[in-house]
C-alpha cells in the first residue's frame, strides 16, 4: 500500500512539476505576476511529492518489504539498518529517484531563495528546471519504476551488493548528485538569461552562491568515493581513471571553470557569454555523466544495445537538453553584450588561463573516456583507455595551472604586473624549496621530479598564505593592525586562500604516494614477520569470524617499530553468503597522514597466506586537500557579498565595486 | 610590462594564447593514444594477429579448469582460454577476490619471447555474475556458450 502511494506521488509530482514548466513560463511573457508566482508553489510542491514518494521507497526497504522487486533484487533481512537505507540508493531504480529529490530539492531552494531575483528571471528558471523534472520523472516512471511489486512475494531478499555495503558508500551518493544535480540550478539560469537576453553582473552574482555549493558538494564526493575505493576495494589505490569515475570528474573540471569565471562576469563584466557557456556544458557533462552510468553502455556496448531502452531515454534527454540550450546559446548569444577588456596580464587574464587550462583537461578526459565507446560502435576494436593516458595528457595539461594558481589573486584587475607578483610569491617559492629539499634529506635522496611536486604542492600553500599576509598589510604595518585587517577581510578571501592551498596539499599527498609508497607482496606464516615503511608487521595467525550477513576469515597483524609494539591492526576476507561473493576487508592504519595497508590473499598450500602491504607515506593528504577545498568552497559560501538572501544588494546590477579585496 | 596594447592586439594575444594551448592538447592526446592504449584480444584473435612480444595488450577469457598452479611464492600461473585456442599466463602478485577456475578474467600485460603472456594486472570484477564486458562480447561473438554467466547484473 506504501508503496503505490509512493508511486502514485511520484505520479502527482510529474503532474506538478508539468504545471511548474508551463505556468510561470508563460506568466512571464504576459507580465502576469500571479501566474509567475504560481512557478514558487508547484516548486515546493513537486519536491514535498518527490520527497513522499522517497519516504516510501525507504519505508519499503527498511522494513524489509521484499513484495517489492527493487528492495528483493537489493537488500537482505538480515543486513544493518544503514544498509537498509543506503541500499535505497544502492541501485539504478532508487538511485534515479535520489536524483529526483535532489533535483527537486534545488528547484524549492530557488523558489524559497529567490525572493530578490527578477520576477521573469525566477518564473524562467523555476520553468527549466521543471523541464529537466517531467524528463527525469517520465524517466523513472516509464523505464525505471522502482515501485514494481513481485507476485508472489519472495521470503528473503537478494542482498545488497557487498562492497556497497559500507558507511563510505552511504553517503557516496547523496553528495555526488548534491553537486552533480546542483549545476541544474547554473544551467537554468543560464536558459532563462538566455530566453530573457539580458545577463549582467547581477546574474553572476546569483549564479555563484549555487555554483559555490554544487562545487563544494561535488568535491566532497568524489573524494568520498574515492577514498571507498580506496579502502574498500583491497587493491590500495585511490584513482582509477574509471569512467564512471571520470563522469563525476568531468562536471568538477568545469564547474571549477565556471566558479572562476562567473567571478570575471560578476567583478568585471567580462567573459559574459563563455560564462553562460560553461553553465551549460557544466551540467550538460552531468547529464552525460547521467548516462555513461545509467544506461549500461559502459558495462557492456551489447547490454546496451539488448535492453536500449533506459540509454535510449536518457540520451534523447541529454539531445533534448544540451541540444536545446545550446541551439539557444547560438542564436541569443549574439545579442548579449561582450564585457570590458582586460590586458592578457591581469586578474582576468590569469581567470582565464585557469579556464581555457580547465576546460582543455575536462576535453582530453572526455576524449579518453568517450574514444573507447565510439572505436567500438565504429570498428568493433576494443581498447582499454587506462591511468597511462590519462597520466601523460592531463597531468601534463595541468601542470602550467599548478605553477599559476599562486599568482591569480595577487594580480590586479584590469592590468597587472606578473614580475611583482613574481616577486611578492618569493617567499612561497623559497618555502616550496626548502620544504622538497626536507623530504630529500629524510628519504635520503628520490626522484627529481618526485622532489619538484613536493615542492609545488608546498608553494601553492606558501602562495596562498602569502596571500592572505599581503591582504592583511603583514610586515607592512604593526601586527595589531595587520591582524585587524586580517580579520576584517572578506570571507571569500579566506575560501580562495583555502581552496588553493587544498589544491596544493592534494599534489603533496599524490606526489608522496606515487613516488613513496613502497609494496610488499609475500606469503606468510603465523608467526613470520615482515618490514614495511620503517615499521615491522607480525603476522600471528587467521581465525574464523561471524558478522551479521557474512562469514570472515581475519587475520591479526603486529605491528612495532624499533622493536617496541605500537599498534595491531586485523585485515579479513569476507564472504557474504546471501551471494556467496567475497570480498577484502582491507587492514588499514595510520600515522600521522601516513598509512600502512595490510590485504589478505590466498591461501597457500603450505599453511600460510599471501599477504600484500603497503606503505603510503602521505596518502591522507590528498582527501585532506579535498577536504580544505570543500571548506573553501563553504567559507566563499558564507561570504556576506554572496549570502542567499541578502536581497538589497543584489537587486541592483552592481558594477564592479572598488572591492575591499584589494 | 605596461605595454600599451590596442584592443586588437589584446584580443589577439587571448585568441593565440588560446589556439596554440588548444593545439598542443590535441597533439598529447593523439600521442598518448598512439602510446597508452591497449588493445584488447581474446585468445582465438592473439593466435591470428601476431603481436610483437613486448607489446603492452589486455587479454581476456576464462580460466580455464585445473590450470591454476601457485607455487611457493606469490607468482601463479594460469591457462586463459575461450575454448578455441588458449594461452598461458604468469603472474606475479595478489589475484583478486574473485579470481577462480572457469571464470572470465582480464590480464594486462605482454606476450614473453616464450609465447607467455606475462600479466602485471589482473581483473575479475566484484560480482560473481559479472563477466568482464570484454570477455562476454569478444566470446559470444565467438559462439561459446557462457551458461547464463553473460547476465550482467
Amino acid at each position: 500500500m506504501i508503496a503505490e502511494l509512493g508511486h502514485y506521488a511520484l505520479v502527482l509530482a510529474l503532474a506538478t512539476s508539468l504545471l511548474q514548466a508551463a505556468l510561470p513560463s508563460i506568466g512571464a511573457f504576459r507580465r502576469d505576476a500571479a501566474l509567475m508566482a504560481s512557478g514558487t508553489s508547484a516548486a515546493y510542491a513537486t519536491f514535498i511529492l518527490v520527497a513522499l514518494s522517497f519516504a516510501a521507497l525507504t519505508h519499503a526497504h527498511v522494513t524489509s518489504d521484499f513484495s517489492v522487486e527493487n528492495v528483493w533484487a537489493n537488500s537482505h533481512s538480515a543486513i544493518p539498518l544503514l544498509y537498509k537505507v543506503s541500499g535505497v540508493w544502492g541501485n539504478h531504480e532508487g538511485s534515479m529517484l535520489l536524483w529526483m529529490l535532489i533535483l527537486t530539492f534545488f528547484s524549492a531552494l530557488v523558489a524559497f531563495f529567490g525572493g530578490n531575483l527578477p520576477a521573469t528571471l525566477k518564473a524562467h528558471v523555476l520553468s527549466v528546471q521543471a523541464l529537466i523534472a517531467t524528463a527525469f520523472a517520465l524517466f523513472v516512471l516509464l523505464t525505471s519504476n522502482p515501485f514494481a511489486r513481485l507476485v508472489p512475494a519472495p521470503g528473503e531478499g537478494q542482498d545488497l551488493n557487498p562492497v556497497l555495503q559500507d558507511v563510505g558508500l552511504a553517503i557516496h551518493p547523496p553528495l555526488l548528485y548534491l553537486g552533480y544535480v546542483g549545476f541544474s540550478v547554473c544551467f537554468s539560469f543560464a536558459v532563462a538569461a538566455l530566453i530573457e537576453g539580458r545577463l549582467d553582473a547581477a546574474w553572476a552574482r546569483w549564479v555563484r552562491p549555487w555554483t559555490l555549493a554544487a562545487w563544494s558538494f561535488l568535491t566532497a564526493g568524489i573524494a568520498m568515493g574515492s577514498y571507498w575505493a580506496y579502502y574498500e576495494l583491497g587493491w590500495g589505490g585511490w584513482w582509477f581513471w574509471d569512467p564512471v569515475e571520470n563522469a563525476s570528474f568531468m562536471p568538477w573540471l568545469a564547474g571549477t571553470a565556471l566558479l572562476h569565471s562567473a567571478l570575471v562576469m560578476e567583478k568585471r563584466e567580462a567573459l559574459k557569454i563563455w560564462t553562460v557557456l560553461l553553465a551549460l556544458m557544466t551540467f550538460s557533462l552531468s547529464l552525460l555523466g547521467t548516462f555513461l552510468v545509467r544506461s549500461g553502455v559502459l558495462t557492456s556496448v551489447h547490454a546496451f544495445a539488448t535492453d536500449p531502452r533506459r540509454g535510449i531515454f536518457i540520451l534523447v534527454i541529454l539531445i533534448l537538453f544540451i541540444g536545446g540550450a545550446l541551439t539557444l546559446f547560438a542564436v541569443r548569444a549574439a545579442r548579449l553584450k561582450a564585457g570590458g577588456l582586460f590586458a592578457p596580464i591581469s586578474r582576468e587574464g590569469a581567470l582565464v588561463f585557469n579556464n581555457l587550462i580547465l576546460t582543455t583537461a575536462a576535453a582530453t578526459v572526455l576524449t579518453g573516456t568517450l574514444y573507447p565507446l565510439a572505436l567500438e560502435a565504429l570498428t568493433g576494436d576494443k581498447i582499454s583507455v587506462g591511468p597511462p593516458f590519462f597520466n601523460m595528457t592531463f597531468g601534463l595539461l595541468m601542470l602550467p595551472l599548478l605553477f599559476a594558481v599562486p599568482f591569480g589573486p595577487l594580480l590586479a584587475w584590469k592590468r597587472g604586473d606578473v614580475l611583482a607578483a613574481g616577486q611578492r610569491l618569493f617567499a612561497a617559492v623559497a618555502f616550496g624549496l626548502l620544504v622538497g629539499a626536507g623530504v630529500a634529506y629524510a628519504q635520503g635522496g628520490g626522484p627529481v621530479l618526485a622532489l619538484l611536486g613536493i615542492a609545488l604542492g608546498a608553494y601553492m600553500i606558501g602562495g596562498a598564505v602569502t596571500d592572505l599576509a599581503l591582504r592583511s598589510g603583514l610586515g607592512k604595518v604593526s601586527p595589531g593592525t595587520a591582524w585587524r585587517r586580517l580579520s576584517g577581510l572578506p570571507r571569500s578571501s579566506f575560501g580562495t586562500a583555502l581552496a588553493h592551498a587544498g589544491v596544493g596539499v592534494t599534489v603533496i599527498g599524490i606526489v608522496a604516494v606515487t613516488a613513496f609508497q613502497s609494496e610488499h607482496i609475500l606469503a606468510m606464516t603465523p608467526g613470520q614477520s615482515t618490514e614495511a615503511g620503517g615499521y615491522a608487521l607480525r603476522f600471528d595467525g587467521v581465525k574464523a569470524a561471524e558478522g551479521p550477513n557474512y562469514t570472515e576469515e581475519r587475520g591479526h597483524f603486529t605491528i612495532s617499530r624499533a622493536g617496541i609494539v605500537v599498534a595491531d591492526v586485523w585485515s579479513s576476507r569476507r564472504l557474504y553468503t546471501a551471494r556467496r561473493m567475497p570480498t577484502t576487508e582491507a587492514g588499514i592504519l595510520t600515522f600521522g597522514a601516513s598509512q600502512l595497508y595490510v590485504s589478505l590473499g590466498d591461501d597457500q598450500p603450505n599453511g600460510g597466506v599471501v599477504v600484500r602491504i603497503w606503505w603510503k607515506p602521505l596518502i591522507l593528504c590528498i582527501w585532506g586537500g579535498a577536504v580544505l577545498m570543500m571548506l573553501g568552497g563553504a567559507v566563499s559560501l558564507s561570504d556576506r557579498r554572496l549570502r542567499i538572501g541578502a536581497p538589497a544588494r543584489a537587486r541592483k546590477p552592481v558594477r564592479s565595486l572598488p572591492e575591499a579585496a584589494e | 610590462m605596461t605595454l600599451k596594447m590596442t584592443r586588437k592586439q589584446k584580443r589577439l594575444t587571448l585568441i593565440a594564447g588560446g589556439v596554440g594551448f588548444l593545439s598542443l592538447a590535441v597533439l598529447l592526446v593523439l600521442f598518448a593514444f598512439s602510446q597508452a592504449v591497449a588493445y584488447f584480444y581474446v585468445p582465438a584473435d592473439l593466435e591470428k594477429a601476431h603481436v610483437a612480444p613486448g607489446t603492452r595488450i589486455r587479454l581476456g577469457g576464462l580460466v580455464a579448469a585445473g590450470s591454476v598452479e601457485r607455487s611457493a611464492g606469490t607468482t601463479v600461473t594460469f591457462t586463459v582460454t575461450d575454448t578455441l585456442a588458449k594461452v598461458p599466463v604468469t603472474y606475479t602478485g595478489m589475484l583478486p577476490d574473485l579470481f577462480r577456475e572457469g571464470q572470465g578474467v582480464v590480464a594486462e600485460g605482454a606476450m614473453n619471447d616464450a609465447g607467455v603472456f606475462v600479466a602485471d594486472t589482473v581483473l575479475a570484477k566484484h560480482d560473481e555474475t559479472y563477466m568482464p564486458k570484454d570477455v562476454a562480447d569478444r566470446l559470444k561473438a565467438q559462439g561459446v556458450s557462457l551458461g547464463g554467466q553473460e547476465t550482467i547484473r
